[in-house]
């Protein structure tokens, strides 16, 4: 699987994607500068955490307009796999690749610290090795990660079994307790219409060596590496 | 030369006054340029000169501390920050520097570019920076009063600020320490540490080399703000304060993050000739600085310096200290390089002089002289003051008979809930401590771990300072500093390999603060010598002074220090039921200037523990032979609240858990014969709590047996979740889920009222 990682000149979650990608056997993976026209030659896109363009605006507001958005556009549309974490999420959500948006964590502060998310299905190619109603343990880090959307959204969201993870329990209970953000419905990541673009607020890819306390981010990368070696393509 | 002050009345002796230079000073300025200095070099010689600048109150004394080693590349004092070996080709750059005096106007903009600040000193060394620490200080933050509503103000402001722009700029802020006081109430303290990694051959130098090279300018345009604050940080804070709101910079984490880049793309090309920062002084301090190292001169042309606005004065475009700008000297042929670098991130950049071999700072403006002053004299030619020191009131030792024996029952809970003791997690979630994904231990065990993935190395660090101890007794609490700065590392598995330190004090002019400082530098000292450690550099911030009276003496001290191997890696947490606790070192008896007295008596005094080197040292050395050989589950160093707030904590769990994963601890001290207050909360120094396998006893006696070090089996680690102590026949028994509420709850609780 060839990856690229985008660059924006803001971006502080390139290397560690970079790092946990390459961790990976059969999986070569190299950034992609903000300026750059193409992404024709990838499997895998991903965009990092960070403050792509100092994000003093709506996070990701401005990134949308960047160069590089209308390759990820044009890759989107032809089906390849596209990964927004955190401020990837963000920008995803602004340049209408993803519904509803991130608003200001409700209590106004930034959190740090790892929560336990809930995988809702499996039937996606970034969950698809992971068994519907499993916990894993990912770290979070954010300041703007409620994620808000229109009662019709999020109800669509529900119907057509778009909603990827939600923040729970250690009992995979879906409380208020659980929520960091205020996100509706507990919502912490979620996928769209086609099922080929994920946005999460978590960061899998600093959960991917139990030095650094948890490994469960792995199974997210090695569902997207499952898919893509498989050969298959997402329904358009 | 542009003209003197229009104003006949403003002498330029008037003007140098109002400039907070004395008139010894003035004399000597008159001396070195042999003529009348003009208004603008009247400004550079008072930022120059100013305690921020050039140390003249305290340099004599900052001579004292040990600096050499076998490890230490770059020298205290020679550049940004000083530079240590971790082997293999590889070495750390680190500095903690103050940012209270901005803090105290604009807490938020202040400890923002406190952090920006820092994290610029060790990227101007060639260094990425990795990580960061932070020591705080502020008033009470409990209660319904105006003064306890303002200390909160200012603690969410420095904790959002600093959150800010570490976040956004993506350095992890791993650790630090924050305690309260109302000696700080007014004038709270913001320490900011930053460490970065380099290779050997990537040192970079803030000298002007090379005759005729071009001098850069690049980073942000000049604008007004922080204008003269290098001086503002070197007088006493009052109510006026307020009004020097200007002299607060405003920071931009996202220029930096580019400048950063930049910067160590530029380094890495090899067309660096010297790099500086634009710190205090701005404009002023980095281009007299480089040339005063390089034994060159600098020539600059304000007309060039990209600007905010295309009215601000030579006087402004000197002294302001706009954020997020560098100084830089290429060779000459390789300004193409720095375009090209300086145009991938989009940052300004401009040609503002060159090298020159005359030794003097000259500064242009088109046609215009505006500066003329020999570079050396101004950054390395400051006056240098002894000021005078009180005579040592050696503290009244304490009369345990005049305190009456609370219930440690109820103690324990009061300690618990003291903002210096509590749970600090509602500041240090705050801030990203998992980006760069090398965070192996976060903030709430002794000390941080970050794995240096490049190096493949794991350094710990912590910053320590017990100010209650030092307001006492400066040199026995500076002493404390150092020995539970080392004592934290030693619990992680770390060994020391360098310090950092920051002197914060009241004016040094009152005797009694100027006696403070240079005990405290003297006790440094000796720790760092006893430990063997040298100091890399650091920071003095004086004249803290609040309406009331000096801030409590605040020497901070941070070490940095290296773990050998993965499995050395030690957190305070007890690990499973059935491990047996030991204390290493002495019950001890020791109360004055405990947290006890404080909390539960309301009483600052006695005196404060001793510490001992040659003990220190052999305890903290068993365990980490302890650790080395795979015996230690846990450690723990007793500090604030004493023994039973080490053991209560020990119980509380990985704070690095989405789950709270509670233990309980069933200890028995035995008959002592003494009061349980002194038994349970005295501040005894050298004294650790650490936890090993059943299986692993024998080995474990054994050892600390034919050490001849003091030590005892306290007890065991249990599931249930009670904290049980057994003295003297009577038992003290806790739930643990209730003290860990209580300990995690209180600050979020005083932050919502």
């Amino acid at each position: 699987m060839h990856c690229a990682v985008l660059q924006f000149p803001g971006s502080n979650g390139d290397i560690d994607a970079l790092g946990a990608l390459r961790s990976f056997q059969n999986v070569t993976a190299e950034l992609v500068w903000h300026q750059e026209k193409s992404l024709e030659s990838f499997d895998f896109i991903l965009l990092p955490g960070g403050f792509s363009y100092g994000d003093y605006l709506r996070c990701g507001a401005i990134a949308r307009f960047s160069p590089i958005m209308h390759a990820v556009q044009k890759a989107a549309a032809s089906g390849t796999l596209i990964l927004g974490i955190c401020n990837g999420f963000q920008i995803l959500c602004e340049a209408g690749l993803l519904p509803g948006t991130l608003i200001r964590n409700r209590n106004l502060l930034f959190r740090c610290e790892e929560r336990l998310v809930r995988v809702e299905t499996s039937d996606s190619p970034f969950t698809k090795k992971i068994s519907s109603g499993s916990l894993l343990h990912l770290p979070i880090a954010h300041g703007e990660g409620c994620y808000f959307a229109r009662e019709e959204t999020l109800q669509e969201l529900h119907d057509k079994d778009q909603i990827l993870l939600r923040y729970a329990t250690s009992k995979g209970e879906i409380t208020k307790a659980a929520n960091p953000n205020g996100s509706c419905k507990n919502i912490a990541g979620i996928c769209n219409l086609e099922r080929n673009i994920f946005g999460l607020m978590p960061h899998p890819e600093r959960a991917c060596e139990e030095l650094l306390g948890s490994t469960d981010g792995r199974i997210i990368f090695e569902s997207i590496l499952d898919h893509v070696h498989s050969g298959a393509r997402s329904s358009l | 030369m542009s003209s003197l002050p229009s104003s006949p009345q403003l002498t330029p002796s008037i003007l140098a006054e109002q400039h907070g230079l004395s008139s010894e000073e003035y004399q000597k300025i008159l001396s070195l340029l042999g003529r009348e200095p003009n208004r603008e070099e009247i400004g550079v010689f008072s930022v120059m000169w100013s305690e921020h600048c050039s140390y003249k109150n305290s340099r004599l004394e900052l001579k004292k501390f040990p600096t050499t080693g076998k490890k230490v590349l770059v020298k205290a004092g020679e550049e940004n920050a000083g530079v240590i070996d971790i082997g293999e080709g590889w070495a750390v750059a680190f500095k903690i520097e103050s940012h209270n005096h901005p803090s105290a106007v604009e807490p938020f903009q202040g400890a923002a570019t406190g952090v920006g600040g820092i994290i610029r000193d060790i990227f101007t060394m060639g260094a990425r920076p990795i990580f960061l620490l932070n020591s705080l200080r502020f008033g009470p933050i409990e209660g319904d009063s105006l003064r306890a509503r303002d200390n909160r103000q200012l603690f969410s402001g420095v904790v959002a600020g600093i959150a800010h722009y570490g976040n956004s700029i993506g350095v992890p802020t791993i650790g630090g320490e924050v305690y309260f006081d109302p000696s700080y109430n007014g004038n709270p303290l913001v320490n900011a540490f930053c460490l970065g990694v380099l290779k050997h051959e990537q040192i970079a130098r803030g000298a002007a080399q090379g005759i005729g090279n071009p001098i850069f300018y690049v980073g942000a345009e000049t604008g007004r703000d922080g204008l003269a604050g290098a001086a503002f940080a070197s007088r006493e804070l009052t109510e006026e304060s307020k009004a020097d709101r200007p002299a607060v910079q405003v920071g931009d984490p996202f220029r930096e993050k580019l400048l950063l880049e930049a910067c160590l793309e530029l380094l890495a090309s090899g067309c660096v000739a010297g790099i500086q920062d634009m710190g205090a002084a701005g404009l002023t301090c980095s281009t007299c600085e480089t040339a005063s190292r390089g034994g060159t001169g600098v020539e600059i042309d304000l007309d060039l310096v990209p600007k905010r606005s295309s009215d601000l004065t030579s006087y402004e475009l000197l002294l302001s200290e706009s954020q997020e700008r560098m100084l830089v000297i290429v060779h000459r042929g390789e300004e193409a390089t720095l375009q090209r670098i300086f145009e991938k991130w989009e940052l300004p950049y401009a040609l503002i002089g060159r090298v020159t071999d005359d030794g003097k700072m000259r500064v242009k403006r088109g046609e215009d002289l505006v500066v003329d002053i020999p570079a050396r004299a101004l950054a390395d030619e400051a006056p240098l003051y002894q000021r005078e020191a009180a005579i040592w009131k050696a503290p009244v030792p304490l009369d345990l008979t005049t305190v009456a024996e609370c219930d440690p029952m109820i103690v324990l809970h009061q300690l618990l809930v003291h903002p210096s003791i509590a749970s600090k997690q509602w500041v240090w979630r705050q801030y990203d401590h998992t980006v760069q994904t090398g965070t192996v231990v976060p903030p709430g065990s002794d000390a941080a771990v970050f794995y240096v993935r490049e190096a493949n190395k794991f350094l710990a660090a912590t910053s320590d300072c017990n100010a209650l101890y030092c307001s006492l007794d400066p040199y026995e609490g500076a002493k404390i500093a150092v020995a539970e700065a080392a004592r934290n590392l030693a619990c992680s598995g770390a060994v020391p390999i360098g310090a950092t330190d920051n002197l914060n004090f009241g004016n040094p002019h009152k005797p009694e603060s100027f006696y403070q400082l240079r005990a405290a530098v003297e006790g440094i000292s000796e720790g760092c010598r006893a430990f063997d450690i040298p100091v890399t550099g650091g920071n003095v911030s004086l004249y803290n002074e609040s309406q009331l009276a000096s801030i409590d003496p605040t020497p901070t001290v941070a070490l940095v220090g290296l773990i050998e191997k993965r499995e050395q890696i030690t957190t305070q947490f007890f690990k499973e039921p059935g491990d047996l606790i030991y204390l290493l070192g002495e019950l001890g008896s020791e109360l004055g200037g405990s947290h006890y007295l404080l909390t539960a008596h309301g009483r600052k005094e006695g005196l404060p523990p001793h510490v001992d080197f040659e003990y220190e040292k052999a305890i903290q050395k068993q365990l980490l032979s302890l650790i080395r050989a795979g015996l230690v589950r846990s450690a723990h160093d007793c500090s604030e609240g004493g023994i039973a707030v080490a053991l209560a904590e020990a119980c509380f769990g990985d704070s690095k858990k989405a789950e709270v994963q509670l233990l309980g601890a069933c200890i028995d001290l035995g008959k002592k014969g003494v009061r349980s207050d002194v038994a349970l909360f005295n501040e005894s120094q050298s004294r650790i709590i650490f936890s090993t396998k059943a299986q692993q006893v024998e080995q474990v006696e054994q050892e600390l047996q034919a050490s001849g070090l003091p030590f005892s089996r306290l007890g065991s680690v249990t599931k249930e979740t009670m904290l049980s102590i057994q003295l003297d026949e009577k038992e003290y028994s806790w739930s643990t889920a209730v003290l860990h509420h209580s300990w995690f709850t209180a600050i979020p609780h005083i932050m919502q009222s």
